[in-house]
């Protein structure tokens, strides 16, 4: 295996994944629990515990305000920007937040970021991803929304950061599956994906040519999916509760959650029965039950699904193509297996999609195969190469508060933009820039991104100086700026402020919190695994000396044997796992002639008539073959 | 790889220079010799593809070269790189991406050539608009003579559209009359197009020969077409606001 255990994560509103390229095929790596999707769920626990997952799940019913789902629709937006997810999603919001400070959420008495939350599902992920290599798992690719903004691009680097990642790179998710799609499809012309996930949706129209991967358009909102309908659905069951049985259970969070579980069942349901019931127990001995045909789900939700019609429009609109030049519609996010967003992608763009991926694993996937090209490739991936896009034109504003748009969205990244600035006023020192997104005329319409200072102006005449601003969005889709007075050459000062999201240093200390305990854990893990590995084969051994081959054996050997169990023996209650390993690995190779001399024994057994059960191998099959090496690396 | 030796041959005009890594005289933006990507140079978004500068381009060719050149400069290949080359290769990939986009669109390419001549386009022209701006006004577009008449009828029918908007008033011969004069601006809009690609035509000749006085002139009318050209583009849009559609 190569030093690059470069992971690919999908960190999703709902579930998250992580997957790996082993040789030329890619794997999802499962958690402890043996399942692949880790709900991107994270609670405190009765001892101020993290719990993630699965795991974490409970903890929703049992105590609402000590958990949190969804948090990636918090993901880079400020207080101003979430009025209309307080009212639907349970947030609990620190009650001493500043205007202007990066959001805090209370879980229990404690509060955290978005990107801290975010970062405790990536280290559930990264230690899955460890336990499934047993070394340590420092790189990664994530994915995140197309549509996402600057803000909320960066936002997620530094929930990687925090976990003790480092981010690689950001691959838009729709991009991702694409990749996915290309490693068994290799096939040029035009593709659509359309991905319709937890809380995001996103449409990208990309030109395949003999491994490039160039997007032509992209296009999304970043807050709407499977969570809107599931909300929509958990708004009229609370009108009927209230209306029907006259209660009022809207402050209930223990119910509100319950109902939500029910919902989404029921959703569920639906995309394969014709009509599924919702049964859910009340306080006061009551019961909400309804019946809920397919045919009025798919009234309620079409409102929602109707939402994907326009960015689709668009995004074909910017890409210059029609549906008939599309050659595959790629299906990927998990609300895409109701069969009506099956029906409209299909009426949109006038063929049958592609359904054959995996739509919730289509993404994590892709990314392990970005990873893979990242870390060198191989002759699987030697040819693909992505040519992304800037989702969101960027803009300056100007006098009169108008954006003065310097990047076009749908511009290939890397792109970058040069543009001159000078002072109105004699000895003028500073120059105020401020940097938006998005489409809109007006600056006050547009995604504010930063507010900077040039600083340093040497002093002179009003309209002398020259200042090269340079704007650079790199291929994550993340906006780097430098600035150079040319007239004197210097260069100029940045002090960029950015609108929404954590400074470097809140970064730094997020960090080391939370990375030292990471390693922490990690060494833990190790010592308790090798321990585990070192009884296993400590009574292996134990059992085998019963057995003939150790009689065939030389007294040296035996020795030899006795020597070096004596040695694992000694180091197995100690605290370091590297040398537990290295003395399991010399126990291992000492009784490699006995082991061999076991297996003989064994067959002349069998061919003498005798079944491989009546002889005593030394080993059941539950321990482990003493000889097994351990098959790490 | 023809390709390939087409970008070194248009090097040796702007100055061959070594390769830091190998030494190797070098193509501009990686190393013939040795693949390594180089610093970037500031060159214009023809020169950086090694075209002359001329307005017909064969954008399959160039979409060939893009492609290649993504291969050699993309940041992806430099994952395992010095932190010195990751960046030149993320400053080369953003100068290609840039020239590309704006070579690949025959409209933004005339622009751009244009104002590598010195000229600055009407609507392009940042220091009029925040002349305007500044001044509290908003940017004056100078209406193209033989335009003046229709224009006029066009801004009054738009007018009182928005006007019956207000009201809630619906006047279905006045949005026939609207539809008909957005017909009549995009047949013009289709005229100005094509006598735009009769310059180019004229343009590459003179580029050939180098004669001064007549490369100015197909400038000129250049210009002159483009700014007409951009005004019925904004008029259409205008109409096609006010009609919602």
């Amino acid at each position: 295996m190569s030093n690059h255990r470069i992971v690919g994560i999908d960190l999703g509103t709902t579930n998250s994944l992580v997957a790996f390229m082993q040789g030329d095929v890619p794997v999802v790596i499962s958690g402890d629990d043996g399942l692949n999707l880790v709900p991107s769920v994270v609670a405190l626990d009765e001892n101020d515990q993290i719990i993630v997952g699965n795991a974490a799940r409970k903890y929703l019913i049992e105590t609402p305000e000590r958990a949190v789902y969804s948090i990636k629709r918090l993901m880079g937006r400020g207080i101003e920007d979430i009025r209309e997810e307080l009212k639907l999603f349970p947030f609990r919001l620190a009650e001493d937040l500043q205007p202007g400070e990066v959001l805090r959420i209370k879980l229990g008495d404690k509060t955290f970021t978005p990107p801290e939350i975010s970062a405790f599902i990536l280290r559930q992920l990264k230690r899955n991803a460890e336990r499934f290599f047993a070394a340590p798992v420092t790189q990664a690719v994530i994915t995140v929304p197309a549509y996402f903004n600057d803000a909320q691009r960066q936002a997620t680097k530094d929930a990687g950061r925090i976990a003790g990642l480092e981010v690689l790179r950001l691959v838009n998710e729709p991009t991702a599956a694409s990749l996915a799609y290309g490693l068994d499809q290799k096939q040029n012309g035009i593709l659509a994906v359309y991905d319709l996930g937890g809380g995001t949706f996103d449409i990208s129209i990309l030109k395949l040519h003999d491994g490039i991967f160039e997007v032509m358009a992209t296009n999304g909102d970043t807050h709407l999916g499977g969570d809107d309908i599931d909300n929509l659905l958990i708004t009229i069951a609370l009108d009927d509760i209230q209306g029907d049985l006259g209660l009022d259970v809207r402050r209930n969070g223990e119910i509100v959650q319950t109902i939500r579980k029910a919902v989404i069942e029921t959703k569920i349901a639906l995309s394969s029965q014709p009509s599924a019931k919702l049964d859910i127990e009340l306080p006061g001995g009551k019961r909400y039950q309804r019946e809920i045909t397919r045919q009025q789900f798919e009234d309620l939700i079409r409102p929602i699904l109707d939402r994907t019609i326009a960015p689709c429009k668009q995004a074909m609109k910017d890409a210059g193509v029609t549906p008939k030049q599309i050659e595959e519609v790629v299906l990927v996010g998990g609300s895409t297996r109701i069969p009506t967003v099956r029906a409209l992608v299909r009426e949109m763009f006038r063929r049958e999609p592609h359904t054959d991926l995996n739509p919730d694993e289509v993404v994590a996937v892709g990314a392990a195969v970005q990873a893979h090209i990242l870390s060198g490739g191989s002759e699987v991936t030697q040819n693909m190469l992505l040519l992304d896009v800037t989702p969101l034109s960027l803009g300056i504003e100007v006098a009169g508060g108008v954006t003065d748009k310097i990047i076009l969205r749908n511009s290939t990244v890397p792109a970058s933009s040069t543009q001159h600035y000078t002072t109105q006023i004699d000895g003028q020192v500073n120059v105020a820039v401020h940097v938006l997104q998005g489409e809109r005329e007006l600056a006050k319409d547009c995604r504010s991104l930063a507010r900077f200072d040039l600083k340093g102006i040497p002093p002179m005449p009003a309209g002398l100086p020259r200042i090269e601003v340079k704007f650079l969005i790199d291929a994550n889709g993340i906006l780097h700026v430098s600035a150079r007075e040319q007239r004197s050459g210097k260069e100029a000062e940045i002090d960029v402020q950015p609108s929404y999201g954590l400074t470097d240093e809140q970064v730094e200390s997020m960090i080391l919190e939370s990375f030292d305990s990471a390693e922490e854990d990690f060494r833990q893990r190790q010592v308790i695994e090798a321990r585990n590995e070192a009884e296993t084969i400590l009574s292996a051994l134990e059992k085998s000396k019963k057995s003939p081959a150790w009689g065939q054996l030389a007294n040296g050997e035996r020795k030899q044997i006795a020597k070096l169990e004596k040695a694992l023996q000694e180091v197995k209650p100690q605290d370091d796992y590297q040398k537990i390993r290295r003395a399991i690995d010399a126990l291992n190779q000492g009784t490699m002639r006995l082991a061999e001399l076991m297996m003989d024994t064994a067959v002349t057994t069998a061919l003498k008539g005798k079944t491989m059960e009546q002889v005593d191998m030394g080993e059941s099959p539950e321990t482990g073959h003493p000889v097994a090496k351990a098959d790490f690396e | 790889m023809a390709a390939e030796s087409k970008t070194v041959s248009s090097l040796a005009e702007t100055g061959e220079r070594a390769c830091w890594s190998c030494g190797a005289p070098r193509a501009a933006q990686f190393c013939s010799a040795c693949g390594k990507v180089q610093p970037p140079q500031s060159v214009d978004c023809f020169t950086f593809f090694g075209l002359p500068r001329k307005l017909n381009i064969d954008v399959t060719h160039l979409q060939r070269e893009f492609y290649q050149l993504s291969r050699k400069l993309h940041p992806d290949l430099y994952g395992q790189t010095s932190k010195r080359e990751q960046e030149w290769s993320l400053e080369q990939s953003s100068l290609l991406n840039d020239a590309y986009r704006t070579l690949k669109d025959p409209i933004k390419r005339t622009e751009y050539l244009l104002g590598l001549e010195g000229v600055e386009l009407e609507e392009q022209s940042k220091k009029a608009t925040e002349t305007a701006r500044d001044s509290g006004e908003i940017k004056k577009q100078v209406v193209p003579p033989d335009l003046l008449e229709e224009v006029f009828e066009l801004n009054m029918q738009l007018e009182e559209l928005r006007m019956n908007r207000k009201m809630g008033e619906d006047d279905p011969a006045l949005i026939r009359e609207l539809q008909a004069h957005k017909t009549e601006f995009e047949k013009k809009f289709e005229v100005l197009t094509q006598e735009l690609k009769q310059y180019w035509d004229q343009w590459d000749r003179v580029v050939d020969v180098d004669q001064e006085e007549k490369r100015r002139q197909v400038r000129d009318k250049m210009v002159d077409v483009l700014n007409r050209r951009n005004y019925i583009r904004n008029l259409v849009r205008d109409v096609n606001e006010a009609l919602g559609s």
